[in-house]
């Protein structure tokens, strides 16, 4: 049976249900406030844990190393909540989580990082990460990563994964209408950058939380502080101005607000 | 002076795509005023009708990587072909449509080609001299202007951005580029397609309308109870009488994993918003959504909206939506069902 090490690239991001407001200059994009909102585990990276505790518990012998670039305070907060969800081991990098940050630099931090825990076998390595964050979202870091440590099978917005008998991966991306690509790759290293899968968020499980606390607080400490370049020149950051005036229709039957829809539907 | 390239693949059915035609039109803009050279670079299994449809482009030569281990979407031999083209072209920009593979091996190549890469590409601004790029942040919430000095600089461009180009039937000069695969680069095996699961597609991106579909759907209604197998009924009908792609918020998506009552035919791939797609259709309708910001993001890129809900002050109408009916989604839709079948 496949014995995979499967390591997750795992960002922190604000909490999508705050507002979210630039800072005031430009040239340093940021948003206000940063640090005092509250974070959460970047969404579609979440997604990838649950598909990688889903997988190490099929297979013997295979373990998780979460890996997760952003501020050590917020990462710590976070991982209140993550902790109990699957077994895995923290790997903390302390620098920004900003979507502004360039992904070649993030890149090159995580793909570093990977590279020097010793215990990884390369032959063996599932990469697994979102295939964009909520953040910068521009689809890149996760494959930059692969291409750093020289993974020459990739896939992004993976919805399923399966081994076949023969230890081969099956996998489904998405595509466009609602359409699947499917692909067999001969079995690790290979990249997989997730969508949402099909797995529902697990269960908290105290105990599970308990036994990863223990190595994070001294993860959390290790953090190596990573200074991410910024090639990008900004000339303006702005929340989108159009603001609509909406006609506000009450009281009027059913059957007219009907009518008025199907005859707008109709316009060309 | 910029030396600009396009990249192109033919479509699963060898065609070439709108994208690419907005893509070329931005392109063909964009290097006329940065007195930039244009190359075109395809690659691909047949890629003949796509060099039909490319005459009076750009004088330079059409670079063409073209072999069965090609036809398909796989990193390693996308990679290989973009990344052989590259270096037979020596841009300092490289310009390409959004799809699935470019996406997924256009930022690999980048690295290759020690140059930087950005994706989601809504805007080119030249006016200056200079290009500079307009792409959204944090999931559409906020849009930045801003460039690189960089070179080469790899640009993904997202639909839309560009009147498609007029198509001039006629022949090409190419120039071959050889590509040969690596057993490497051959360990992933395309195997086809998966339909959409169900009797109903329901995301349909070239539609013309959007209806999203919110949580309200299968909560307790008016008489105090649920009553999802209608919604049911009503949405699929409706989509079927009016061709929409169907959009749905996160918290309805969710309800499958909470074990509350679904709507069966909504997965994860019809969510929009923040976590989901931000589709791009000439109309949308939302019924029953309730307003927060993430989902609300979800229809930034829909031309005429209209909502339905019973709540005046549902956040993804108030100052977004055109029309705000203030009515019961059930009931309304009903009607437009039977209208829609007269």
């Amino acid at each position: 049976m496949s014995v995979f090490h499967i390591v997750v690239c795992a960002g922190v991001v604000p909490d999508p249900l705050q507002s979210l407001v630039p800072a005031d200059d430009p040239a340093k994009p940021a948003l206000k406030n940063e640090l005092m909102l509250p974070h959460v585990l970047d969404p579609w990276a979440e997604h990838a844990l649950y598909e990688a505790a889903h997988l190490a518990k099929t297979r013997d012998g295979s373990k998780i190393w979460v890996i997760s670039l952003g501020p050590k305070a917020k990462v710590q907060q976070v991982m209140m909540k993550t902790a109990q969800k699957a077994p895995f081991q923290l790997i903390a990098v302390d620098g920004t989580s900003s979507g502004f940050s360039d992904s070649f630099a993030a890149a090159e931090v995580l793909a570093q990082t990977i590279n020097s825990i010793e215990e990884i076998n390369k032959e063996q390595l599932l990469l697994f990460g979102g295939w964009e964050s909520a953040s910068r979202a521009s689809g890149t870091t996760l494959q930059l990563v692969g291409e750093m440590l020289d993974i020459a099978d990739q896939f992004q917005g993976v919805d399923e994964l399966s081994v076949l008998p023969d230890g081969k991966l099956r996998i489904l991306e998405r595509l466009e209408g609602g359409e699947h690509q499917i692909s067999v790759c001969t079995g690790p290293p290979a990249v997989l950058g997730w969508a949402t899968g099909n797995l529902p968020e697990p269960p908290n499980n105290p105990q599970i939380g308990m036994v990863n606390m223990r190595q994070m607080m001294p993860a959390l400490q290790k953090a190596q502080v990573a200074d991410l370049s910024q090639p990008t020149v900004y000339h303006s950051v702005e929340l989108p101005k159009q603001k609509r005036e909406t006609q506000v229709v009450r009281d009027k039957p059913v059957q007219e607000i009907a009518r008025e829809i199907v005859e707008w539907m109709r316009l060309r | 002076m910029e030396r600009l390239l396009y990249l192109i693949h033919p479509e699963s059915d060898g065609s070439l795509s709108t994208r690419n035609l907005e893509g070329l039109s931005a392109a063909k803009s964009a290097a006329q005023e940065l007195e930039a050279q244009l190359q075109i670079g395809v690659w691909g299994d047949q890629i003949r009708p796509i060099l039909d449809n490319l005459a009076g482009i750009s004088p330079a030569p059409v670079l063409i990587v073209e072999d069965p281990a090609f036809k398909d979407g796989r990193f390693a031999s996308d990679a290989a072909a973009m990344t052989a083209l590259c270096r037979k072209a020596e841009p300092t920009l490289v310009f390409a449509a959004s799809s699935p593979r470019i996406m997924r091996a256009l930022a690999a190549v980048a690295l290759r080609m020690k140059g930087a890469v950005d994706t989601h590409i809504t805007d080119i601004d030249t006016s200056s001299g200079h290009l500079r790029i307009h792409r959204w942040y944090y999931r559409q919430r906020m849009q930045a202007e801003q460039n690189r000095q960089e070179r080469p600089w790899f640009l993904v461009l997202e639909s839309g951005i560009a009147p498609a180009l007029q198509v001039e039937k006629g022949q090409v000069e190419t120039v071959a580029v050889s590509c040969a695969l690596t057993p490497k680069e051959m360990r992933t095996a395309v195997e086809g397609k998966q339909l959409p699961k169900g009797d109903s597609q329901t995301i349909k991106p070239d539609a013309e309308m959007l209806f999203v579909a919110g949580a309200g759907w299968t909560k307790k209604q008016s008489d105090g109870q649920i009553h999802a197998d209608v919604a049911e009924k009503l949405i699929l009908d409706f989509l079927h009488k009016s061709g929409a792609s169907l959009g749905s918020t996160k918290s309805l998506v969710d309800l499958k994993g909470e074990g509350q009552a679904v709507l069966n035919f909504m997965t994860h791939l019809n969510q929009v918003g923040q976590t989901g797609s931000t589709p791009r259709h000439d109309k949308g309708i939302a019924t029953c959504c309730h307003g927060e910001e993430p989902h609300v993001v979800g229809w930034r890129f829909i031309g005429e909206r209209r909502a339905i809900n019973l709540d005046a002050n549902c956040g993804w109408a108030q100052g977004k939506a055109d029309v705000l009916y203030v009515a019961d989604a059930f009931q309304v839709l009903d009607e437009i069902n039977r209208l829609l079948s007269e």
